[in-house]
């Protein structure tokens, strides 16, 4: 980690890598070091020919990795692309996080931003990585030939060691990295023909199973220097409302508290230790100023968004002239759909380490917003970003949570060190459950209308689908980009880019003004978008006196890869197969984030009401699939985050406050309720997308149309502890 | 008040507060982070230790009662059974963030040195207590299985 930090902020190398990206036109094909810093690595026998990959005198190959590895097997999977290209050994193969510094690392589909989200680790990075790869390899393989005097064509690469088979001469990576080093970086490589793949495809160990099984894996709360200081943030009980005053001395006198200040989250409480500081902040009597706070409750807001779905909202898609073929249809069915806050609830609450001086910001955290948060601690601690760094540790887990505009725990953290005098002690902040559930940042509540036109022959003619609710990049600086003609891209995906081929469709979003701070949320508008269509979609096939799949096969004409995987997972599923009384099969089919994924849930609901998932088949359509085990846990993972949702998930508010504060009334899914889960990936040339999140959105619709396959109950209010419906 | 126990098989005296739970005592006084804090109210598992064998939520357990005890936490693990568990995990790529991973480790450990071939039911029942927000469930239960087969051969 030392030396990738040390020479990813050399000023002339990053001069040179930005004239480098404006040469590529923002392509990074195999960025080059800077001269200074070539001749540096060769004389320490260390092959490291562009940011991505170094080889060393002691055969390993380290990958650096640019995005936050959460759980999502984005070490394992960018490692993969980089192995591959190398002809590396998988048993070589290490993965290091890389710095913060987005001239080198940047999320190619983020522009200059480094970060991780919108399930496009792999996505961004498979050209980059490949190019990589083969950068190395073709340097290696220049070395050999040079050092044994024979033609580059006659030179094999295969599992970490280049051969000549004329010669019999052969030498690992290790052997060669050095001379490697002194070969001239190529100013092109060829990647490899997907047939000739022997990693791609096929099962690898991940490569941070060891350290996680074993407690040594190492996140931001795990962080400890000596002379540092833990704080916890007594925060406003309403969001929006301040501290009016506060008493301390209660909080002073409790033995190992340091300091009380207040920073803009609210009171801080720093001490010794996490136990001295929360027991500290507990013993606070702070008096808050409510009257700029949001007060209403969970049901006024409903109530609110259902009278605004009576009305047109901003156009999000028009096809044809649904009004009118509604008015003309020989059928009309209308449904509408509730959903409730959503907390990501991670299970390791935020957390990081910031060390703060008068020059320097020193932040470690499971960082997912690399850039963004360089920039508001640099703003917070008086710094310029430069001055910011950041070492990416391993999250434990986020769901979106860790990547926000406002970069609000790391500020906190920054705030708190200023607060303290920048006095180059390391701080640490920690969040308690209490403050993840009640803290906001939720996924958003909404509230959808359909309502769809049969013509005489039931064809389905016309669609029209209201959305009702708050905006998660309103007020961010994300909206330039990602809020067009007045609509939040966030709230309608899913439904604005429905695949059925419907002549008349139109979709509207009216963006409510909540003063609840919301976030995206693993799989974002799909979260809500594809239950509301895809269970809407169920009551349109039955109100047709038609099959769910055969319905969806008929309108998914135009849409071959939605078709593959509904057809795969109905396939698998056996789907039409009868089943017993009291049990259902459901279907739903969704693209998020450019997978196509479709799941077949199998229910049994027991004469109490109480839904049991007995199993759930799941195709997945992710283009080339880099790591089959990664993306199959990732589906395993989806099905299992989104069932918890479905069944328990809710942050509801009385009079402003939340109802919610840890997992005893936030519930999540626990393994008595996990299904079966059978995984099945379609075979594919396309360049892979991501995995991450396109597993969660099915779940939900294909459980609900199961329940209504079993009981002939719709549930259009969730969870399902909430609300069933006629 | 200095609480004496011993500590993945070595004596250790801490002076702390009694009331400290023994999470923050393992993490912030002894220095072994693999135990984790997740919820601090018995609810989630991630604190998951053995006392005397048992696993046991380290985040409500005051430190003062472990007094003269036997604690073992994921750094400890050593027994037969732990290392088949490990052992499972690992073959099977049970992990996802992981943060969970030492909790679930420490009750699946747990179970398996009480109940040699556990059912899906009595998997359910041991393990229901430990969250994976990852919802690596599906694997959990493989691996159980699988470390129960390891014990075997």
């Amino acid at each position: 980690m030392a030396s990738s930090t040390a020479l990813a902020t050399s000023p002339n190398r990053r001069r040179f890598l930005q004239s480098a990206a404006a040469a590529t036109a923002g392509l990074t094909i195999g960025f080059h070091w800077a001269g200074s810093s070539r001749a540096a690595t060769a004389a320490n026998d260390v092959l490291a020919p562009n940011a991505f990959v170094r080889l060393a005198p002691d055969n390993t190959v380290t990958v650096i990795i640019k995005h936050v590895e959460m759980g999502q097997g984005t070490y394992t999977g960018l490692a993969t692309i980089v192995a591959e290209e190398l002809d590396a050994d998988w048993s070589q193969v290490r993965a290091e996080s890389a710095p913060a510094d987005a001239t080198l690392y940047n999320n190619l589909l983020f522009g200059q931003v480094q970060g991780t989200g919108g399930s496009t680790a792999v996505a961004n990075s498979w050209d980059q990585l490949r190019h990589a790869g083969a950068t190395a390899r073709a340097m290696l393989v220049a070395a050999a030939a040079a050092d044994w005097n024979v033609p580059v064509s006659e030179i094999t690469v295969e599992r970490g060691v280049l051969k000549h088979a004329v010669s019999g001469k052969s030498a690992n990576f290790g052997a060669l990295a050095g001379k490697a080093a002194a070969q001239r970086v190529p100013a092109s490589v060829t990647v490899k023909d997907p047939k000739d793949f022997r990693l791609i495809g096929q099962y690898v160990p991940r490569l941070d199973t060891p350290a996680k099984t074993d407690g040594t894996a190492r996140f931001a709360l795990d962080i400890n220097f000596p002379e540092m200081v833990t704080t916890v943030i007594e925060r406003p009980p309403l969001f929006g409302a301040t501290v009016r005053s506060v008493e301390v001395a209660a909080a002073k006198a409790i033995p190992g508290v340091i300091e009380v200040v207040q920073v803009p989250a609210g009171v801080a409480v720093v001490g010794k230790s996490f136990w001295a500081a929360k027991q500290g902040r507990d013993a606070l009597k702070i008096e808050w100023d409510s009257s700029a706070a949001e007060k209403r409750s969970t049901p006024e807001l409903m109530s609110a968004y259902e009278e605004l779905a009576k009305t047109s909202g901003v156009t999000a898609r028009k096809d044809g002239d649904a009004d009118r073929a509604l008015g003309v249809a020989a059928r009309r069915v209308k449904a509408s759909f509730k959903f409730p806050y959503l907390a990501h609830a991670p299970m390791e609450p935020l957390t990081c380490v910031v060390r703060l001086t008068g020059k320097a910001c020193e932040i470690w955290a499971g960082d997912q917003f690399q850039t963004v948060d360089q920039m508001n601690a640099a703003k917070a601690a008086g710094l310029s970003a430069e001055q910011v760094t950041i070492q990416t540790l391993y999250a434990g887990g986020s769901f979106g949570r860790r990547a926000n505009a406002a970069s609000d725990y790391i500020v906190e953290a920054v705030s708190v060190a200023k607060a303290l005098g920048a006095n180059g002690k390391p701080v640490k902040l920690v969040w308690t459950r209490e403050d993840d559930i009640r803290g906001g940042r939720y996924r958003p509540m909404y509230f959808h209308t359909i309502e769809a036109g049969l013509d005489a022959e039931d064809n389905l003619v016309a669609w029209q689908h209201r959305i009702v609710g708050q905006s998660i990049l309103d007020g961010t600086p994300l909206a330039a980009g990602m809020v067009k003609k007045g609509v939040d891209e966030t709230s309608v995906e899913g439904a604005s880019t429905l695949p059925y081929a419907i002549p008349n469709l139109a979709v509207e979003l009216h963006t409510t003004k909540v003063g609840v701070p919301v976030l995206w949320w693993r799989s974002v508008g799909s979260t809500h978008t594809a239950y509301a269509t895809e269970v809407f979609l169920d009551e349109v096939a039955h109100a047709a006196g038609k099959d769910p799949v055969a319905f969806r096969q008929a309108l998914l004409r135009d849409a071959p890869r939605h078709l593959g995987a509904l057809n795969l997972a109905a396939e698998k599923a056996g789907w039409g197969r009868p089943l017993p009384a009291g049990k259902g099969r459901g279907v739903a089919v969704h693209k998020s984030f450019g997978t196509y994924v479709a799941q077949v849930a199998e229910v049994s609901v027991a004469t109490d009401g109480k839904i049991k998932v007995d199993r759930v088949v799941c195709a997945v359509d992710c283009g080339v699939a880099v790591n089959p085990d990664v993306i199959k846990a990732q589906m395993e993972g989806g099905i299992g985050f989104g069932l918890g949702a479905v069944l328990y998930g809710a942050i509801t508010l009385k009079a402003g406050k939340v109802e919610q504060s840890n997992f005893h009334d936030y519930q999540v899914l626990r393994i008595e309720d996990m299904p079966k889960v059978e995984v099945y990936i379609l075979p594919s040339t396309e360049s892979p997308t991501g995995v991450g999140e396109p597993g969660v959105p099915p779940i939900g619709p294909a459980l609900s149309n199961a329940v209504f396959a079993a009981t002939g109950k719709r549930i259009r209010t969730l969870p399902f502890a909430v609300g069933t419906d006629t | 008040m200095v609480v004496s126990f011993t500590l993945n098989d070595k004596p250790i005296a801490l002076d702390v507060d009694p009331n400290m739970p023994l999470l923050w005592a393992i993490r912030e006084v002894a220095r072994l982070t693999g135990t984790k804090f997740g919820c601090g109210v018995a609810q989630c598992g991630a604190c998951t230790v053995h006392i005397e064998g048992q696993a046991t939520r380290s985040c409500v357990t005051p430190v003062s009662a472990v007094d003269g005890r036997n604690v073992v936490t994921i750094e400890g693990l050593s027994s037969k059974v732990a290392s088949a568990v490990q052992t499972a995990w690992r073959k099977l790529d049970v992990v996802q963030c992981g943060y969970c991973q030492s909790g679930q480790i420490m009750s699946a450990a747990a179970l398996l040195a009480g109940n040699r071939k556990p059912s899906d039911s009595d998997i359910n029942g041991a393990m229901n207590g430990n969250i994976c927000r990852c919802a690596t469930y599906v694997r959990i239960r493989a691996a159980i299985h699988e470390a129960a087969r390891i014990m075997e051969g």
